[in-house]
């Protein structure tokens, strides 16, 4: 089979630019190859290239005391002591999932992980941040089944636990459908693998499955145009995973690091042996050579074009030390897994490719990979959002029934219980999961020592809607406060940033508010972001964009594991504490979207000092062993916060909430920053109390817990077992 | 003296190293036992952990049981010391025949990790600490954990489910052994309720009790 | 050649994926369906051309590894 002839026409439907293709003209001093189109058109996609995104993203904190690896590398590393490394990110694999929703997931989840061990860390604990249209949609039904399906099948085959991660229902996301997902893994401080490919000579590793036709310009392009009419017949294009052959792949990679043969090793992800190869030899300013003969094969008459753009899932590419490559194919050869030397390290950084014996690529490496097209695209704040806003309180109905408004909202999709979705992942498997899915952060064992991590996503898509800034401050505090409820120090962020097309000025104008907050938020707090990523174009033709949705993953540090602090209450007769203060909020809130219908109205006050008093007051609480538990309040207010210790723990509550101005309903359900309910033994109710006032943190006995009521002044009282059965029953009773 | 257990480790092994933590803590003398290996090192007893062997293709358990390492575990428990099979373990026994029945999918169909309540019923070896009718509560995690009896071998029920059955298996059974009492299979998880951090501490008396077999079977021969 | 094996559970063993297709199926108005087994088929490329002595390999395949005889049944295909 001979290539097709390149014309700029040719280059336009690979998602070429005019001025792109002029300057691969200028670059190559010819015209490209056909493999080298390919590439050319892969590297450059907005997936592989953040051409959009750069200048935002540069503006972001990246430093700090614990950072061992910031953003550039599979994922970043920060130190948690004791000797050992956590290792982590988060990545979107949101427009596959929409096209083949259950391997769309899994291979999301098959390729998180691999940035993880390709680090040289094992995998500890994964998380999924997950956003659908409407639960009354059947679509959607048939999607969160899949994903949910999808994501277990993976992540339970291949022996990591999934311990959390967000669901939520809004019907903007019906077209886009959002997957996210997080992994952490551990690993010895001193044994960190770089993606590096250093040292001309040494010889290039292809390992794991072999190469077929799947996924070609999958995650590229898939991740990098919006969806139209045709989206179905991409459908082919989505790579399918095997959760067993990455278990496999695992323990050889870890095995073969152990040799100390291995120079440096990297993840084929989006855009296969060609990103890979890339990026390798950019990162350390070498050049490669491969012979793509080699390459072991699914299929008969693969081109190069296929073989290079082929997103066959479960493999990587490795350069070991010259001399030492035996000892490598040993251990891929006891795992009963692919492994062939492809080529070498050279040192006049190209990439060249030879297919049957001709030289098909022959490109200089950093113009595509380091210098890469960089855009300032308009930004314009969309018309009339200002107005949104504003909300008139005044104008809103009183609350008649405050216990009949708890009950919906404690039915409601985005606040109902999540068993259904998490029951359907492995939680428990390497034996470290102290705190479980379904309270605020979950928390997990390092390994072998007397240390925890709390891990957490969150991000509240309406308040990012409403006012991006704000919003993702928003999503950071909100990440800190989840973690450090659990006793944890907050140590650092991973992000997802989901939003529409960057060719659209109000897109963009999200984008840049979105990470200015971001940024802010993190410096403010002290958290620096080690790794992320970016996914555009998360809109459909005609159906506009999703609401802007910069994920949060976040790490926590806690210094003694068994100091955990869980979310639910455990048991009667325990004095309730209310932390921080209500402020008349109800803007962008849960309570009126549900009861009132309306997304409207300025998310809460967000104050980054009271956050910090707060975090600080919880950790210590949690070191001196004050708290029984201790849970956030965020969506839904302090009553549903309130109700879910109880409803969780089967422990009933007669409390009263501090009064915040004339309206019964913002005492219940506003969402004001910088706030948590917590249980501790009455007779240290007064050292709690005490050392909130040292920390600066408003505090107040509220009531004790037990009995079989939920008692909440203002004016809520409602049997436990009611509100559980409700609570429960929503996701069950959509989903089967 | 400690017992001496041999945990198998097949391609798709998930929980091996726990369940070899887990005794570990204990205090038995744990060996990891590779698939590929066809001759067993000095043993009191085997245990088969769970995963997914061989991703689980086919079926559970199916192709695990044609590991080199099977037929020195056949003979093994010919011999009557003691063989326990945790969740995949239980079905790759049950493939291999050392057990009666199989396990099929889940009745909805989808995978389930919780905490569940069994109760004693007929433990064969292991019933130095289990005496029938107590009560453990242990997590399960499985896709295929419904039991099916073999409708010409009456099982010897070992362990059935309180409360809720979180499979569809059949009249609640949760483990069984064999004839000789010295093979036992089970769907919920010991060795993830060990240590009082991470929940429930019921798996411990379960495992002592495996331990105990294995002394017990060193010193008879 | 190659042979196709069909491996379904025997009748009588709850097959759990069947019933939940069959209740899609009515859900979707489909009234007509009264009842869906599923099943596996394996395609096995057999070394030699003979029919009778591929179908008898088939056979043994089948009763060594494809199915399981205490909740499954086979069915070597034409």
């Amino acid at each position: 089979m001979s290539d097709p002839e390149v014309t700029d026409a040719l280059a336009r439907e690979h998602g070429l630019s005019e001025h792109e293709i002029a300057l691969i003209g200028e670059i190559l001093g010819r015209r490209p190859t056909f493999p080298e189109l390919g590439i050319f058109s892969v590297m450059w996609s907005e997936h592989c290239s953040y051409k959009s995104s750069k200048r935002y993203l540069k503006t972001l904190p990246t430093a700090g005391a614990c950072v061992v690896q910031g953003p550039g590398e599979n994922a970043g590393v920060v130190d948690v002591g004791e000797g050992r490394v956590a290792v982590f990110k988060i990545e979107s694999h949101n427009h596959p999932s929409y096209v083949e929703p259950h391997g769309g997931a899994a291979t999301g989840v098959g390729g998180i992980l691999r940035d993880i061990f390709t680090m040289g860390a094992r995998p500890l604990a994964s998380l999924d941040s997950l956003r659908f249209g409407s639960l009354e949609d059947p679509h959607q039904r048939f999607l969160v089944r899949g994903v949910v399906a999808g994501i277990a099948d993976y992540g339970n085959a291949f022996g990591c636990a999934t311990v959390g991660g967000e669901v939520t229902f809004h019907p903007r996301y019906s077209r886009n459908i959002l997957v996210n997902a997080m992994n952490v893994g551990i690993a010895r401080a001193d044994q960190i693998f770089l993606a590096s490919a250093s040292g001309p000579g040494n010889p290039v590793l292809y390992v794991g499955s072999k190469t077929g036709r799947d996924g070609i310009h999958g995650a590229s392009l898939l991740a990098s145009a919006e969806f139209d009419e045709e989206t179905d017949a991409k459908r082919p294009t989505v790579q399918l995973g095997d959760p067993f052959t990455e278990k496999l792949l695992l323990e050889a990679c870890l095995e073969a690091m152990a040799t100390g043969a291995i120079v440096g090793i990297q993840d084929m992800g989006a855009a296969g042996l060609t990103c890979s190869s890339f990026e390798m030899a950019s990162r350390s300013g070498t050049g490669i050579e491969m012979d793509l003969d080699r390459v072991p094969q699914r299929e008969t008459g693969m081109t190069a074009y296929e073989l290079l753009l082929s997103e066959s899932q479960e493999r990587m590419l490795l350069v070991a030390e010259a001399g030492r490559e035996g000892e490598i194919l040993d251990v891929f050869a006891k795992w009963d897994l692919d492994a062939a030397i492809v080529g070498r390290v050279t040192d006049d950084g190209k990439m060249r490719v030879r297919w049957h014996g001709r030289v098909v690529v022959d490109i200089p490496v950093d113009p595509i990979a380091a210098n890469a097209p960089v855009y300032e695209r308009p930004i314009a704040e969309p018309a009339g959002r200002a107005a949104l806003r504003e909300l008139d309180l005044a104008k809103l109905p009183a609350e008649r029934d405050p216990s009949g408004a708890l009950l919906q909202l404690l039915a409601s999709p985005n606040l109902c219980s999540r068993e259904w979705v998490y029951r359907q992942y492995d939680q428990l498997v390497q034996s470290s999961t102290v705190l479980r899915p379904g309270g605020d952060a979950a928390v997990v064992r390092i390994p072998e020592t007397e240390r925890g991590l709390a891990l957490t996503t969150d991000c509240n898509p309406r308040w990012c809607a409403l006012d991006p800034y704000a919003g993702a401050q928003h999503a950071v505090a909100e990440a800190a406060r989840n973690a450090a409820v659990t006793g944890a120090r907050p140590l650092a962020v991973t992000n997802c940033l989901n939003f529409g097309s960057p060719e659209r000025p109000e897109c963009m104008w999200e984008f840049a508010e979105a990470t200015r907050g971001m940024g802010d938020a993190c410096r403010a707090l002290g958290l620096p972001i080690v790794s992320g990523n970016v996914s555009f174009y998360n809109e459909t033709s005609g159906e506009g964009a999703i609401p802007p949705t910069p994920t949060i993953g976040l790490v926590g540090l806690l210094e003694d594991v068994r100091h955990a602090v869980p979310a639910s209450f455990r048991a009667p007769g325990d004095d309730v504490v209310f932390l921080g203060e209500t402020r008349e909020e109800l803007g962008g809130s849960e309570y009126l979207a549900v009861r009132h219908g309306l997304e409207r109205g300025a998310p809460p006050a967000l104050d980054l000092a009271a956050e910090l008093r707060l975090q600080k007051l919880l950790a210590a609480a949690a070191a001196r062993g004050l708290l029984r538990s201790a849970h956030d309040c965020s969506d839904g207010g302090a009553a549903v916060a309130l109700a879910e210790c109880a409803i969780r723990s089967g422990i009933g509550l007669d409390a009263a909430l501090p009064a915040a101005g004339p309206r019964p309903d913002v005492a219940l359900f506003a969402e004001s920053c910088a706030r948590a309910v917590a249980s501790c033994a009455p007779e240290r109710t007064a050292e709690l109390l005490g050392l909130a006032g040292e920390h600066g943190v408003p505090a107040a006995r509220i009531g004790r817990t037990g009995g079989e009521r939920i008692r909440i002044q203002p004016r809520v009282d409602v049997a436990l077992a009611e509100a559980h059965d409700l609570w429960s029953r929503t996701l069950p009773e959509a989903l089967g | 003296m400690s017992a001496r257990v041999g945990v198998l480790m097949f391609p798709g092994s998930l929980d091996d190293r726990d369940l070899g933590r887990s005794f570990g803590l204990l205090g038995a003398d744990v060996r990891m036992v590779w698939h590929k290996d066809t001759r067993l090192p000095e043993l009191d007893g085997i245990a088969a952990p769970g995963g997914f062997s061989y991703g689980d293709y086919l079926r559970a358990g199916a192709m695990a049981r044609f590991s080199p390492v099977m037929r020195a575990v056949l003979d093994f428990a010919a011999s009557g010391r003691p063989v326990l099979g945790v969740c995949n373990g239980f079905q790759i026994l049950c493939e291999a025949g050392l057990l009666p029945g199989a396990l099929v999918r889940n009745r909805d169909l989808k995978f389930v990790c919780q905490d569940v309540r069994i109760v004693v019923e007929d433990p064969g070896q292991l019933r130095a600490e289990l005496p029938p009718g107590r009560d453990l509560v242990l997590p399960v995690k499985h896709g295929e954990g419904a039991y099916m009896p073999d409708p010409d071998h009456k099982p010897r029920v070992a362990f059935r489910y309180v409360g809720t059955n979180p499979n569809g298996s059949t009249d609640d059974i949760a483990g069984v052994a064999n004839e000789a009492g010295n093979v036992v299979g089970l769907m919920p998880h010991p060795e993830y309720a060990v240590d009082p951090l991470l929940g429930s501490t019921d798996g411990a008396p379960l495992l002592r009790s495996f331990m105990a077999a294995c002394l017990a079977a060193r010193t008879r021969r | 050649m190659k042979l196709r094996v069909l491996v379904s559970l025997k009748p009588g063993v709850l097959d759990a994926q069947g019933r939940a297709i069959e209740h899609a199926l009515r859900d979707l108005g489909y009234a007509q369906v009264n009842g869906v087994r599923t099943g596996k088929l394996v395609v096995v490329d057999l070394d030699t051309d003979d029919p009778a002595k591929a179908r008898a390999l088939a056979a043994e395949l089948c009763e060594k590894l494809l199915a399981n005889p205490v909740i499954e049944q086979y069915e070597v295909l034409p």
